[in-house]
């Protein structure tokens, strides 16, 4: 059987080099100022996370083999390679202590987009078999099952009767032509079931057609995680398969951040061509659903309220204003935290650190970040719209003896719907 | 070389073409090998356009957030200090529009000696605060190389000896003149080989960074 | 013709009253930054000044240095001064010609081995140059230069030709010309530059070395401090205008007849040194920056060549440009060549790609 090997991970990198890589590399002044932006670095003080540096393996081989006074250099051999020692050395930098939240790319005086060159990275780390264990196995669980916890339908369909019981509703499954087709995942499944009778009831209000499908109903994708174009593309393309399979319009991302990135933004790349669909957030469908009157709500939640934006959906994807004017809706008293929208922090369990049981550490650590944003807000709940960024905020404010409940923001409008 | 004036004038003469050979083609090299690569088509539909945006986050990304700058003031503010004394020195003293004015016919209207001479002074003290920063700062340890030293010698260099130039504090003029000239020149071959590049970089980064977000919808 | 008489006597016959040449020596006193009180001294010294014997040598030159030596400001007392330093051989000014002026030539080195002065303007063809481009009598200015300071006291190179090489030397310089500073390396030599000098420069040089019979202070490239050590640009009345920023930009704007600073209309006062700005031409009439022209630089080695006299100081000589635009395009070859190269490697490694498997990860584990 063939291997992962330092020579597939090195070419991995290369193929990852592009004009903006050129051009980011050309431009870094080391100032340092990423590690300003970086959760990791200001709350361990530890400079070895500084984000830049991350990225050494992609930057050397990119100076050695795609410059001018690189290739000069390598005739005297005076360029520093990249070995399968190093590449070991870097992989605690780029999965423990790195979420790809994009704080760093807002921030760089000289315009770097250290994010987009992580994830680059990311494929030579796989390709040469640098990877975490927990990433591994949940990439692997998620290939052979669909699920990268393991979940089957079956779990899933103890829920749906669950919702139908509860709700009075009925919740539709390999619906053919339905507008929407709703993606789940494993995580809202197992943690947070409100999830789903919440868009069962929303929908319903809201009259719009919308279908589970068995094929497919994860929208998480392990790939994306662990940085590699292979299995990202498999897990994608089993939803594009079920979405022209049941021919529907749209399909939606669940309370997810970066399941909504895999299938909106790397999908369609993944699989070389444009969906014949379009993809939403839930969030964005809600909002949307607000804004032409078809959801109609009564009664504000009277507490004080903050929001928490996950990175892929607010800082890497533009909705921002979306869960805002959601919140309107239903929230009489909500504060932002100081630092929100697209300069908000990250909680720091995304981009796969949440699925590496070594980073567990670090990532409380981090989470310290969030915590003083929210000691400076000091609101009595917390919102947000990603099942991951909850499970962290709800087990770091335990860890720190901080007695905030975290609610999910699609729940929130379904517990304020009037009733037909 | 064995007058001043004969230094002087090799510093304006055939080592000036040669400084300005080797910066162009260095420069122009480096400027298509990030082109020439170019970037996979994007088929995710896009949320918003690539070109305003980029080109906004080109000039907007001088200005740092409120957050990085209550985070790391000093270092924010010194940058701006030098790099824009360094800009109003090299464009708005009247003997370098002078010389602009030859090598491209453009020019403009230059501010008094007196003024430049203050922008100077602070701009020497600005990179001499840069460099004990890039010496004591832990972050900039972890990411500093020769390279960084090299790149602020030949940065600080024609600043000083333009300074010194100006003032007469080297006999006979010409060698004071000629030293900066030689200084500008050191700077020009070093720079298409190190991080300087990013005079000219930077502001393609800093597109592409606007144009990636853009198409997401997101201002950077 | 040289005489035994003294300086004193000499001017005496020429009806010099003491006052007369009191004045002249306080005037040379204060031309040299002395303190009055050396005013006796100067006078004692030339009152017994025996009139040394000077050879005046004119090589690749325009004759111009004689010109502005002989434009007097005082003519009593410059006249005198060439009357007492007896001239014993000078193309211009000198009655005899042919066999008879080279004669005396030869008869005042005897006469006066070993105390004379030899004054050169021009420059002349250097060694490995075809000496047919200068000659006197049949003989290389090289040759002639030699011979004649081979008995010197000291050697006064008048004008930049001689100091420096001068207009001859500019490139290319067809005759191969050289300075005398380059020739001779084995007497004292005092370069006075200028193209001319100034008349009272050559005549005050003349003068200190009577009066002490030592060489002046003097800068890097020989020239003496008294005249040279100062920059036009440090003694020049248009400085509180470029120190203002307030400049010329034609020769007839507004800022030029407000009499601003000419530094870009191509002063190269900077980078001169001489004494224009303070002793002015034509007896203090004026001088080139004060009647509205850039200083030229004549007193510094390779003026001629040393950019445009209309571009500031701060233009670089060769048209730089083209250099641009050909490195350029020879670079953005290069890295066209260097791109494709690595896009090249880039489709190979992606063409030789196996995309990763479940089960490569797992062996990971």
């Amino acid at each position: 059987m063939s291997e992962l090997s330092l020579e597939r991970g090195l070419d991995a990198l290369r193929a990852e080099i592009d004009a903006p890589v050129a051009a980011f590399f050309s431009s870094c002044v080391h100032c340092g100022l990423c590690a300003q932006a970086c959760l990791f670095y200001l709350e361990t003080g530890d400079p070895q996370y500084t984000p830049i540096k991350k990225l050494e393996p992609l930057r050397r081989v990119w100076e050695a083999e795609f410059t001018l006074f690189g290739r000069l250099k390598g005739l005297i051999g005076l360029n520093k390679k990249v070995t399968d020692e190093m590449l070991a050395e870097w992989e605690p930098l780029l999965y423990d202590s790195c979420t790809m939240c994009g704080r760093c790319s807002m921030i760089c005086p000289v315009g770097n987009d250290i994010q987009y060159m992580i994830r680059k990275t990311r494929e030579g780390m796989v390709a040469s078999g640098h990877a975490p264990e927990g990433l591994i196995t949940a990439a692997a669980r998620a290939v052979r099952t669909g699920s990268p916890m393991g979940l089957k339908w079956k779990t899933l369909q103890v829920q749906i009767e669950h919702v139908e019981a509860s709700s009075g509703l009925k919740v539709p499954v390999d619906v053919a032509g339905a507008d929407y087709l709703v993606l789940l995942s494993s995580m809202e499944i197992i943690n947070f079931p409100e999830y789903l009778e919440a868009i069962t009831k929303i929908f319903d209000h809201a009259g719009l057609t919308w279908t589970l499908s068995t094929d497919c109903y994860e929208a998480t994708n392990a790939g994306i995680q662990i940085g590699n174009k292979d299995i990202a593309a498999t897990l994608v393309q089993r939803i594009v398969d079920a979405a022209i399979k049941l021919k529907v319009k749209n399909v939606i991302s669940p309370e997810c951040g970066h399941a909504y990135t895999a299938v909106r933004w790397e999908g369609p790349n993944l699989i070389g061509k444009s969906y014949p669909f379009r993809v939403f957030h839930i969030i964005e469908v809600l909002d949307e659903l607000r804004a032409s009157g078809r959801i109609k709500t009564e009664g504000k939640e009277m507490d004080r309220l903050s929001m928490h934006d996950p990175c892929n959906l607010a800082r890497k994807s533009g909705v921002i204003q979306q869960q805002r004017n959601l919140m309107d809706l239903v929230a009489d008293n909500f504060v932002d935290l100081k630092e929100h929208g697209r300069y908000q922090w990250c909680c720091g369990a995304g981009g796969g650190v949440s699925s590496n049981e070594r980073a567990a550490e670090l990532k409380m650590t981090a989470f310290k970040r969030k915590k003083a944003q929210i000691e400076e807000v000091a609101p009595e709940r917390m919102v947000t719209m990603c099942a991951t960024c909850r499970t962290q905020l709800e087990e770091g404010l335990e860890e720190f003896n901080m007695d905030i409940p975290v609610v999910g923001l699609t729940e929130l409008i379904a517990e304020h719907l009037v009733e037909k | 070389m064995s007058t001043p004036m004969e230094f002087l004038l090799w510093t304006k003469g055939p080592m000036f073409d040669w400084a300005i050979a080797i910066f162009a083609l260095g420069m122009l090299a480096r400027l298509v090998e990030i082109f020439w690569l170019g970037r996979k088509p994007d088929y995710a539909e896009a949320r918003g356009s690539e070109w305003g945006p980029g080109f906004r986050t080109m000039i907007s990304r001088s200005l740092a957030d409120p957050g990085t700058f209550k985070r790391a003031g000093f270092d924010v503010l010194v940058g701006w200090i030098w790099h824009l004394g360094f800009l109003i020195v090299l464009f708005l003293f009247i003997p370098h529009i002078e010389l602009i004015k030859s090598l491209l016919g453009l020019s403009w209207p230059g501010l008094p000696n007196p003024v430049i001479d203050a922008v100077t002074a602070v701009t020497l003290v600005g990179l001499v605060a840069a460099l004990i920063h890039r010496l004591r700062d832990p972050v900039k340890q972890h990411l500093s190389t020769f390279e960084d030293y090299l790149v602020w010698v030949v940065t600080f260099l024609p600043v000083i000896t333009g300074y010194i130039a100006y003032h007469r504090l080297v006999n006979p003029y010409p060698v004071a003149l000629g030293l900066h000239i030689l200084a500008v020149e050191i700077l020009l071959i070093v720079l298409p080989f190190t991080k300087l590049t990013h005079m000219f970089t930077a502001f393609i980064a800093r597109w592409y960074n606007g144009a990636i977000f853009g198409r997401k919808g997101v201002q950077s | 013709m040289a005489t035994h008489k003294t300086l004193g006597e000499s001017l005496r016959e020429h009806g010099v009253t003491r006052r007369g040449f009191l004045k002249f020596c306080a005037a040379t006193a204060s031309m040299m930054a002395l303190p009055p009180t050396m005013t006796s001294a100067i006078a004692a010294a030339l009152e017994k000044a025996r009139r040394p014997s000077v050879i005046w040598l004119s090589f690749q030159e325009c004759t111009g240095c004689t010109e502005s030596l002989t434009r007097s400001h005082s003519p009593t007392v410059e006249n005198l001064i060439l009357d007492v330093i007896s001239l014993d051989y000078h193309h211009t000014l000198q009655a005899a010609s042919g066999d008879a002026a080279e004669e005396a030539r030869l008869q005042a080195m005897k006469e006066n081995w070993g105390s004379y002065l030899v004054v050169v303007d021009g420059s002349l063809p250097g060694p490995g140059s075809n000496m047919g481009y200068s000659t006197i009598a049949g003989h290389s200015n090289l040759d002639i230069l030699k011979e004649t300071v081979e008995g010197a006291a000291a050697v006064v190179a008048v004008g930049t030709c001689a100091a420096f090489g001068g207009l001859p030397r500019a490139h290319p310089n067809p005759t191969g010309a050289v300075a005398v500073q380059d020739i001779i390396t084995n007497k004292p030599i005092i370069n006075v530059s200028g193209c001319p000098p100034i008349p009272t420069v050559i005549t005050g040089v003349l003068a200190q070395y009577l009066t002490f019979g030592t060489l002046p202070e003097m800068d890097g490239y020989k020239r003496p401090l008294a005249f040279f050590g100062q920059s036009i640009h440090d003694r020049c009345y248009r400085r509180p205008f470029y120190d203002k920023g307030l400049f010329a930009e034609t020769f007839d704007d507004e800022g030029a007849r407000a009499g601003w600073c000419l530094y870009r209309l191509g002063c190269k006062g900077p980078s001169t040194y001489n004494a224009c700005a303070t002793m002015r031409w034509n007896a203090g009439t004026s001088w080139p920056v004060e009647s509205g022209h850039p200083c030229l630089g004549c007193s510094e080695p390779d003026f001629w060549d040393a950019g445009s006299f209309y571009q500031a100081l701060s233009v670089p000589m060769a048209n730089p440009t083209n250099t641009m635009v050909a490195a350029g395009i020879a670079g953005a070859v290069i890295g066209g060549v260097g791109a494709t190269m690595a896009k090249k490697q880039q489709q190979q490694a992606v063409a030789k790609r196996q995309p990763v498997t479940i089960e490569e990860l797992e062996q990971k584990l």
